[in-house]
């Protein structure tokens, strides 16, 4: 490899991206809109559920628990029904999505047993939305049932810790306060580097092709690894721009906590972004044209990247079979790592498996593009 | 005259075929070219003589036959040829986005031009292409015949032995093509080795030797004032008519016609012998209503000589089917 060809090359694609508004809007708009769209978009927090309220008994304690709703975050009561009929109407038009039913003997139940039943009814055409408010909906429920204890027991001169020895501390780690945003968005950044680097190199091969400047140029004495490393390395330093402008978009603008070092986050991202502009290499040195090849960085890189690197699906709760497919979604590395910085704060040592597959990956794609580049017309 | 007596050839081929599938792109080529010789490829478009330059340039492979460049085998070592030519292919292939300046500093970069060396062979480039005061417009902005002599001051800017120029004035207009030739001699006349291909017959003229090429064959090989002499089997009449058609008809029955062919507005027509045919002709065209409006004896023009030699080589692979 020659150092001047190297810079012919690489200056050469340097004015062509700067005279090229395409390959610029792709660059710098592309990772903004992305950033903007699905991180606000994508939001699996559910807050103030709507939800319908039927209080068939109407008594102090029957609205007592109608408070405890009204009181949480995750309800919001938008109607209060006379009829099951009502109820019915109100899920049917999506109005609400649960139906909290207090039956007419539940103060006299609760009183003289000191047990009575809530009937909840859930618009299961949504099941994830249904099963995560059964679940809220069952807490407020045990929130308003150990009030109901309590003060019970109190007459009785008695506390709760009395009867119940053992109870649940939680405490959750790393995302103390369960934000979506905070495992959604660094895993976006990878989705998104994933995207855009394939795009951004996935043109130039087929746009030598496809504007002929191909023929003189395999006609001198330039060797294809010079070509794929003067191309590569523009590329490279307009995808640490992408890759910097997401990451300080990720923890100022979505304020998601970075707790790991610098040096690792440049390290593993240069790593990372090295992998998806040779993909995109690749697939532009394999495909002629620049629709084509832009089509196929497309295909190959958003939907995989979606779907199988574990940046929203959990890639544990996937069959098997998907599960090993996984491992050939190189984003799947990335999200591990992007996650693991920000809200771990883990060093390169933990994260030394990732980053290996992802060494192994750059090279056997760098080494295939070498390979599949070919100094001559067909 | 293949050039078989040629002992140094800067570029020989030997018995070249190329296929595309069924398709037979070239057909046996043989030729060798001198040091300081401009060898000229003619024929029409679709005659392989792209696909020959391609193949010396170390682009395509060829099915069969050798082709050394330099001394070089093209097959065997590309690589090691393309540090000895320049080439400037059919379809313009610099860097329209780039300036007439940008794109030499680049050829001169991939070719390792020496940094002393290079900006005297870009201002040479620039002055030869007459594009001094255009060395930081784009090229896209430049007309057809700069960019043309742009593109053959990137090829020679690293000085190479040999040249190949695959249709260099193709779409443009006669005075640039008239400068271009002139550029191209003056290189040969430094010892640059130059192969050029064109569809305009008339720059045979400009050639030391041409090969007429039809059908990925070469039918013919020689110096243009041989080559325009090659016997016939007759003399060249120019008749111009009225009905161009049955006119044409009517003379492939003629008194003492051996062929006739139209060229642009009038027919070009081969006979046995002029003399008697330039009186016979007029009374029996006359005879049957298509009175010529003139007919004079004329030199066969290179066009003549390339489609009855054409004509001939089809007639000949025909019998030997």
């Amino acid at each position: 490899m020659r150092l001047r060809r190297l810079k012919a090359l690489a200056l050469k694609e340097v004015l062509q991206i700067w005279r090229d508004p395409r390959s610029l809007v792709i660059a710098l708009l592309l990772p903004f809109t992305q950033m903007f769209l699905f991180g606000y978009g994508i939001n699996l927090d559910l807050k103030h559920i709507p939800i319908c309220t039927f209080d068939r008994e109407g008594s102090q304690q029957s609205q007592d628990l109608f408070k405890h709703f009204q009181a949480s975050l995750y309800f919001a009561i938008v109607e209060n029904v006379k009829t099951y009929q009502e109820m019915v109407t109100a899920l049917d038009r999506g109005a609400c999505s649960a139906g909290v039913v207090v039956q007419p003997d539940f103060s006299q139940r609760l009183n003289d047993t000191g047990t009575a039943s809530v009937q909840a009814i859930l618009d299961g055409t949504d099941d994830n939305t249904a099963n995560i408010a059964w679940g809220y909906a069952a807490a407020v429920v045990s929130s308003y049932s150990n009030d109901v204890q309590v003060a019970a027991l109190d007459r009785q001169g008695r506390t709760l810790q009395q009867i119940q020895p053992l109870s649940v501390q939680s405490r959750v780690w790393f995302n103390e306060d369960l934000v979506s945003r905070n495992f959604i968005v660094p895993g976006l950044v990878a989705v998104i580097l994933a995207l855009v680097g394939a795009q951004l190199t996935s043109l130039t091969i087929a746009r030598e092709w496809e504007r002929g400047t191909m023929e003189l140029l395999v006609s001198t004495p330039v060797t294809s690894t010079e070509v794929m490393f003067g191309k590569l390395l523009p590329y490279l330093a307009l995808g640490w721009l992408d890759a910097a402008f997401c990451l300080v978009m990720a923890a100022l603008w979505f304020e998601v906590p970075f707790r790991g070092t610098l040096f690792a986050l440049f390290l593993t991202t240069t790593l990372f972004l090295a992998l998806v502009l040779s993909i995109g290499y690749l697939i532009s040195v394999l495909i002629h044209s620049q629709v084509g090849a832009s089509q196929i960085a497309l295909v190959v890189t958003l939907l995989p990247a979606m779907l199988l690197s574990g940046y929203v699906f959990p890639i544990d709760q996937m069959p098997p079979v998907v599960q090993d497919l996984t491992y050939l979604m190189y984003a799947r590395y990335y999200v591990t790592i992007v996650k693991a910085l920000f809200l771990k704060g883990s060093g390169i040592p933990e994260l030394l498996t990732p980053i290996l597959f992802l060494v192994v990956y750059a090279i056997a794609v760098v080494a295939l593009a070498a390979r599949a580049f070919r100094k001559r017309l067909t | 005259m293949n050039g078989s007596e040629i002992s140094d050839p800067q570029i020989a081929a030997e018995d070249l075929v190329k296929r595309f599938g069924d398709f037979v792109a070239v057909d046996h080529v043989s030729f060798r070219v001198a040091r300081g010789e401009i060898m000229g490829f003619l024929g029409p478009n679709g005659a392989g003589k792209s696909t020959i330059i391609r193949i010396l340039c170390g682009l395509l492979r060829p099915s069969s036959g050798r082709a050394r460049v330099a001394g070089i085998d093209v097959a065997r070592d590309p690589e090691g040829v393309r540090e000895h030519i320049g080439y400037m292919s059919q379809k313009f292939s610099l860097y329209r986005d780039l300036t007439v300046e940008e794109n030499l500093r680049f050829f001169g970069g991939i070719y390792r031009v020496p940094h002393a060396l290079l900006q005297k062979r870009i201002q040479f480039a620039i002055d030869m292409a007459g594009l001094a005061d255009r060395a930081n417009a784009l090229v896209s902005t430049l007309a057809g015949g700069w960019q043309q002599r742009l593109a053959l001051g990137c090829a020679i800017l690293h000085q190479p032995p040999i040249l190949f120029l695959d249709e260099p004035t193709s779409g443009v207009e006669p005075t640039s093509r008239r400068r271009f030739w002139d550029l191209i001699h003056t290189l040969a006349a430094e010892g640059v080795t130059v192969l050029v291909s064109t569809h305009y017959m008339d720059e045979a003229e400009y050639c030391d030797r041409a090969a007429l090429i039809n059908q990925g064959r070469i039918i013919a090989i020689d110096s243009p004032g041989a080559l325009k002499n090659t016997p016939l089997g007759g003399e060249f009449l120019l008749l111009e008519c009225e009905a161009l058609g049955p006119t044409l008809a009517a003379l492939q029955k003629g008194p003492g016609v051996i062929d006739a062919s139209v060229f642009g507005n009038s027919i070009h027509v081969l006979v046995r012998n002029a003399e008697q045919s330039l009186t016979r002709l007029p009374p029996y065209l006359s005879e049957k209503g298509l009175p010529p409006r003139r007919l004079e004896r004329i030199h066969p023009s290179l066009e003549d000589v390339f489609v009855h030699l054409v004509a001939a080589d089809l007639a000949k692979r025909r019998e030997a089917a």
